[in-house]
């Protein structure tokens, strides 16, 4: 399994699309400086996936209600599939791929303990959801978890587990 | 990649398959796995030997398990494997698992004793379908590894004994690993079956315990690769606008203006639709909105989904089933009681939209796909057939399934993307949106439910006639068996109308409407005597002993209480979706707005062996929150043929402050051959939270989904 942060092997060679208009696009992605040349109503969630092979973000609804496009810019959770690359230019972008280096953020591994996913789609949403959480509020109330979570939709179900695991970080974070 | 296929058998494989020649490669579902496989490519890399088609082994004592099955989520990605792994006695920690090839000859199942054999993950059919060849498989190679070491060290096989990963000569005081063996070893020809012994259930080391599904890491980090991640150099997007009303013949009429749109490689003129292929995801989606087609009129086109399940009736169905004579032990009963039920259409609503990646050949010729399928080698097959090319020529990839539910058994957009592929160089990544997805969904049919039952004056059934009303066949028909219940006249009844509209099967299938129309009546049945529900149920379970036991520990685990206590109530239901499960709901209700909340749901099982125990009780515990999901939220409506919701602002699901605070899950301790647990906690649900409404407001819910809108109605009645 690779963890961290790898270059595309397409990543200078991404603009497939040379005759649109596009428009230069520098950002800091998963801490590194990056400049990319995108259509300007781009979506980030397809120039992610589809522009610099970062897969682990995932497009399901493609209209902000069900969460497993989340990444992080400047820290905060967004829905990456209704945030045009032009709202980026300069910020940072977080995506599942930089959380952590090896798999090892504490909602990563606790997912891992809890058994967490299933069909595993969701769940880089889930996780990138719950680290912004956990982020502005390392101690959150079980009310407070749910309400920041509830626009992560899961259809396997795993929901009473995802919150399992995000109690536990917030337990252990605690001692 | 060659595949030389023909003529092996089950036996054969078990019995020679180090002889077979079968190349395995296939892409990888984990980004970094080695694909060089066959010979070490210099002195420092540990050799491989394939063992059968199911095993190789490596010098450094890794062992590559390939797994048949589609993982979805269900976990049989690692459930299989480890079923081979136990009476192999490997290694867990070196096991090392890969998704086989597409060849369903090989690989795949037949379902009934001389079924064709095929690769479809459906029905939660895996662990039955392949437990006891796994350990056969397993068993075989323990045997051959043994032997080995037996000849190596000239000792008496019987003096053997094998621990995780090693031979091991007691007498002597040796090991020796598998690694070493699969050095030395030559594997052209296995032990024959009859030399097989298979553990006792007791001896087991991994079977039954908590171990962690092998794919769960590279879920966590975004490394898993679903069929939607595919990445190939030069890869083109396709979309489609299929018809709006099922059977509808499209007819674009601005086919330049498309064509000439920055980025469009090619327009595909398909039966149902009208495709694009683009250079970019964003060119693509603009062709597929700026397109203008004109639709021809089908059947479905006076299909209002509403209006039609008023209007049903039982008139005219036939007889599927019936035991006794239902007839004249209506007349002979006591009392008649008739309930009438209905339940709506539902879409898989799978969090990764469908989607399929194929490459075909310069010349045609060839094709490779890469693809998330229940069916991989349906998949195939389509591919080959769209080419108009021999599926040997096709190579078939399978990936992770971002969740199935039936949805990703139907081929259909394997073949859209070969068409797609067809009409351009280079490989294409057909699309989905979830519109999409929504609007040519293929959907749990609605039926209407009409229910009667004669009871004697003590209230027992003696007579129960189901007739169900709606699309789809058969696909409504399962689970209306009630054969766990000791009445003595049962008939089943089905009529099937042909809205022209596309249905399928959703997780559970028919069990999930006839469950919850059964379960809710019966329950009716025991309030209209005063019984206690779920006493009610006993005492027509004294001829079915495992059914009752999981009726029995449902009660003792949820502390059964048939009445309300402090605005909560419980309520129960039983079902056979394979394994016999029962549900206990534990409900409140905002009369003021409607809104139903589950506050606590237990639900036993007997399933036989269970494999994986965590991930066994993970599945019951997504299958009811699919189940509450459902019965309280989910509708698909038709409106002149149309499907009126498009996305999930639409079809909402269940959301996490929606979801039980507890799912408490617990399986009877069997050694009964493996059942199907996948799907099996789901149908009870409705009838569980429909009994826990009754016992809260004495009224019944005999609509599903349980809307507010459709609550607050029932309160006034």
């Amino acid at each position: 399994m690779s963890g961290g942060f790898n270059l595309s092997p397409y990543f200078f060679n991404f603009n497939r699309d040379q005759s649109r208009l596009t428009m230069k696009i520098e950002f800091i992605l998963n801490g590194e400086k990056v400049a990319i040349e995108a259509p300007e109503d781009a979506m980030l969630l397809w120039t992610l996936r589809e522009r610099l092979n970062l897969t682990g973000t995932k497009y399901s609804c493609g209209i902000s209600v069900c969460g497993a496009c989340t990444v992080h810019l400047d820290g905060n959770a967004i829905r990456s599939c209704t945030t045009p690359v032009s709202a980026i230019v300069g910020r940072e972008v977080t995506t599942i791929e930089g959380l952590s280096k090896n798999n090892e953020h504490p909602l990563q591994l606790a997912f891992q303990e809890e058994q967490v996913p299933q069909c595993g789609y969701c769940q880089s949403g889930q996780i990138m959801q719950a680290a912004s959480l956990l982020k502005e509020n390392p101690t959150p109330t079980d009310e407070q978890i749910i309400q920041y979570m509830d626009g992560n939709l899961c259809r396997c179900g795993t929901y009473t587990r995802i919150l399992k695991a995000i109690k536990k970080v917030v337990r252990e974070g605690q001692s | 990649m060659e595949n030389s296929t023909k003529g092996i058998s089950r036996r054969k494989f078990l019995a020679t398959a180090g002889g077979a020649t079968i190349m395995i490669g296939g892409f990888y579902l984990f980004p970094g796995c080695r694909q060089n496989v066959g010979k070490a490519l210099d002195e420092s890399e540990p050799i491989e030997k394939e063992v059968t088609v199911w095993v190789r082994l490596m010098s450094d004592g890794q062992v590559i398990i390939y797994t048949p099955a589609a993982e979805m989520g269900q976990g049989s990605m690692t459930s299989v494997p480890l079923i081979l792994a136990e009476e192999m006695d490997a290694d867990w920690s070196k096991v090392k698992i890969l998704s086989s090839p597409v060849e369903a000859e090989i690989y795949g199942v037949g379902w009934y004793p001389g079924g064709a054999k095929n690769m479809t993950t459906a029905g939660s059919r895996t662990i039955r379908s392949y437990y006891q060849l796994m350990r056969e498989a397993g068993g075989q190679i323990r045997r051959a590894l043994l032997q080995h070491a037996a000849e190596k060290w000239e000792v008496d096989i019987q003096e053997l004994t094998t621990q995780p990963g090693m031979v091991v000569h007691a007498a002597s005081d040796r090991k020796m690993t598998f690694g070493e063996i699969a050095d030395f070893g030559n594997f052209e020809k296995l032990p024959d079956m009859s030399e097989v012994v298979l553990k006792d259930r007791k001896d087991f080391r991994l079977i039954g315990k908590v171990m962690p599904r092998y794919d769960i890491p590279a879920k966590t980090d975004g490394s898993a690769i679903y069929g939607m991640d595919v990445q190939l150099p030069g890869m083109m997007y396709g979309f489609i606008n299929r018809s709006p009303v099922h059977g509808a013949k499209p007819e674009l009429t601005n086919e330049e203006e498309i064509m000439n749109m920055e980025g469009v490689k090619s327009i595909v003129k398909l039966d149902h639709g009208i495709g694009v292929v683009a250079s970019s995801v964003e060119a693509g989606l603009k062709a597929k909105g700026k397109m203008q087609i004109k639709w021809s009129k089908a059947l479905a086109s006076s299909h209002n989904s509403d209006e039609d399940l008023s209007a049903y009736t039982p008139n005219g169905a036939q007889e599927e089933n019936q035991e006794g004579n239902v007839e004249s032990a209506l007349k002979t009963s006591d009392k008649i009681h008739e309930a009438i039920l209905t339940n709506k259409y539902v879409y898989h609503a799978q969090m990764e939209p469908l989607n399929a990646v194929v490459s075909v050949a310069p010349d045609k010729q060839s094709a490779e796909l890469w693809i998330g399928s229940q069916a991989p080698d349906g998949a195939k097959a389509v591919v080959a057939e769209t080419l108009g090319i021999d599926q040997k020529n096709v190579k078939a990839n399978q990936l992770f399934l971002g969740g199935g539910f039936g949805r990703r058994s139907l081929s259909g957009y394997a073949a859209e993307c070969a068409a797609l592929a067809k009409s351009v160089d280079g490989p294409v990544k057909l699309i989905w949106t979830r519109e999409d997805d929504v609007s040519y969904g293929a959907f749990r049919p609605q039926v209407k439910h009409f229910l009667k039952a004669g009871v004697d004056r003590n209230g027992r059934i003696t007579a129960w006639e189901h007739t169900a009303v709606g699309p789809g066949g058969g696909l409504s028909s399962g689970g209306a068996g009630i054969s766990h219940y000791d009445i003595p006249n049962i008939r089943f009844n089905r009529k099937d109308i042909d809205h022209g509209i596309r249905t399928k099967h959703w997780r559970a299938v028919g069990h999930g409407p006839n469950k919850y129309a059964v379960e809710t009546f019966i329950d009716q049945l025991a309030r209209n005597y005063n019984k206690d529900p779920f006493l009610y149920r006993r005492e027509m379970m004294q001829g079915n002993e495992r059914a009752r036991k999981v009726l029995e520990r449902a009660a003792e685990m949820s502390n059964w209480d048939p009445n309300p206590k402090d605005g909560k109530a419980m309520g129960m239901a039983f079902a056979d979706r394979d394994a016999f499960s029962c549900g206990v709901a534990q409900i409140s209700l905002d009369r003021a707005s409607g809104v139903i909340r589950v506050h606590q749901y237990w639900c036993a099982l007997d399933s036989g062996v269970v494999v994986q125990p965590d991930n066994a009780v993970a599945q019951v515990e997504g299958s009811v929150i699919m189940g509450i999901s459902c019965a309280l939220k989910e509708q698909i409506d038709f409106q002149g043929g149309q499907v009126a919701q498009s996305n999930y602002n639409q079809y909402p699901l269940l959301r996490m402050s929606e979801a039980p605070e507890t799912i408490e899950v617990d399986f009877i301790d069997s050694d009964e051959a493996p059942d199907g647990l996948g799907e099996a906690g789901l149908p009870a649900v409705g009838g569980a939270i429909a009994s826990a409404f009754a016992a809260l407001t004495g009224k019944y819910l005999y609509d599903m989904p349980f809307t507010p809108e459709r609550v607050l109605k029932v309160l006034k009645t």
